[in-house]
């Protein structure tokens, strides 16, 4: 049942989508979600074909306008003419495991049009697996015609401030009078911004919240205090290749009527020149790493839970547990257990 | 990953504004381990269609409190049906007089869920009847 009931093989589901059948892609990203089988054989097919979509992360407070926003953004992009996709990330129950995705609530105006596909995904909490799960399946949707993609999560919890940051031009969101510049100094969220936004901008104090904000942002800039939060294992020689403090245009928006979303859409546009010009791009970089490191983590694992190592393994955990083996050398244990 | 979580999507098809069951209902899946898209109020059998393939749910919910279910729930199976999704479980919450359960039934709608049924049945029956992911 993975592939869909029209489906029976992943090489004619790939095909479907290729040839663009929506529910042979809306499965394809289930698979991928679900890291099946069909997953890694549509990826083996699409991935190389993918590689030339715009990623565009969109993060922010909760109820600072994302969805509307999105929403907005969708119709200045559908108004030139060029498809566009949304994956929405919303946040899984630690407890339950269980997610209530509401993010379409807020963009159901393009129903009928075959160049927009929205997809919720539950962050189902699996370490450094969202950034992964999230490229892969931006990888489907730039394989098969997407040329912008939004991927809109919820800036509260490190791994979606992650996924957001793994795009080629991260947009964080800010509503007018949620702080004084203190806030604006140790907010995580904006060390992470290409482009800030200021959205609700027909509130009062929001062309000050903006003009607050960029003269904060210049002034860090300019100071040289590091502002890069790309997600990347901290070499030893990390203030080396330190990335140049990022100096983001501040923008203010009004998401429900549009103000402001044509100079947006511009400003993403701009970005994305200016990213291809650069050549060498560390998102890329990060979402490659973020892929692979997740089909290692995954490939080990499931080598040392298969029937030739799975006691040893579950007998070495059990001594870790009891402490009469350390965790280190528990793993120096496995991994010999493999060669 | 074993185990991975239903999807549901929670709709509410038709013109009646009130949807605080839908949402107590979406909430309440949440908490049963599901993954519950919620779509909002008014929606049309193609928006309900749109949603349900693009998110590719298992389960499509629909709730209905107009009286209007003979008209609306026929479109959504039959677009559904059109779209390839004939695996897709279908179940209707609302007031639904009896000969109707069982017109809805002979449209491909697996359960209708009246007043007074709790959360958790309605989680054990998705889990029992929804389709299942290798």
């Amino acid at each position: 049942m993975a592939a869909g009931a029209r489906f029976s093989t992943p090489t004619e589901l790939v095909d479907a989508a290729l040839a663009g059948d929506r529910l042979a892609l809306a499965r394809i990203l289930t698979a991928v979600e679900n890291r099946t089988p069909v997953a890694e054989a549509a990826l083996r097919r699409l991935y190389p074909m993918a590689g030339k979509a715009h990623l565009v992360g969109i993060t922010g407070p909760p109820g600072s306008g994302k969805s509307t926003l999105v929403s907005t953004l969708i119709g200045a992009v559908r108004a030139a003419g060029r498809p566009v996709a949304v994956v929405a990330v919303d946040p899984s129950s630690p407890i339950t495991g269980g997610a209530l995705l509401g993010d379409r609530v807020r963009m159901q105006a393009y129903t009928s049009d075959r160049d927009v596909f929205i997809r919720s995904m539950a962050a189902r909490g699996h370490a450094g697996g969202l950034a992964s799960t999230s490229t892969a399946a931006a990888a489907v949707l730039d394989a098969v015609g997407f040329d912008l993609i939004l991927i809109e999560t919820v800036g509260t919890g490190q791994s979606e401030v992650e996924v957001a940051a793994a795009a080629d031009t991260t947009v964080v969101l800010e509503a007018p009078e949620m702080g004084d510049e203190v806030q604006a100094i140790k907010a995580g969220l904006l060390e992470v911004a290409d482009i800030v936004v200021v959205n609700k901008g027909d509130r009062p104090g929001a062309q000050r919240t903006a003009s607050q904000l960029r003269a904060m942002l210049v002034a860090v800039g300019r100071a040289g205090v590091r502002s890069t939060g790309r997600a990347r294992p901290a070499a030893p020689d990390a203030a080396a290749e330190r990335p140049k403090p990022k100096e983001p245009e501040v923008l203010v928006t009004t998401a429900t009527t549009g103000a402001g979303v044509p100079e947006l859409l511009a400003s993403l546009d701009r970005h994305r020149a200016r990213g291809r010009e650069a050549g060498d791009s560390p998102a890329r970089l990060a979402r490659a790493e973020a892929q692979v490191w997740a089909i290692l983590s995954d490939r080990l694992r499931a080598d040392l839970h298969d029937p030739k190592h799975r006691d040893a393994t579950d007998a070495t955990m059990r001594e870790v547990a009891d402490h009469r083996l350390d965790p280190f050398a528990a793993a120096d244990r496995l991994l010999a257990e493999l060669r | 990953m074993p185990d991975r979580p239903l999807k549901v999507l929670i709709a509410k098809p038709g013109l009646d504004g009130h949807d605080r069951g839908a949402k107590v209902l979406a909430r309440g899946l949440r908490d049963e381990g599901f993954e519950v898209v919620y779509t909002g109020l008014r929606q049309t059998p193609d928006m309900v269609v749109t949603a349900a393939l693009q998110e590719d749910v298992d389960v499509v919910g629909l709730s209905i409190l107009s009286g209007a279910h003979m008209t609306l729930v026929p479109k959504v199976t039959a677009k559904l049906r059109e779209a390839g999704m004939d695996d897709v479980l279908v179940v209707v919450g609302g007031i639904i007089p009896d000969d109707d359960v069982v017109a809805l039934k002979e449209l491909g709608v697996a359960a209708t869920f009246g007043p007074g049924t709790t959360i958790a049945e309605v989680a054990e029956f998705l889990r029992a009847n929804a389709r299942q992911h290798a």
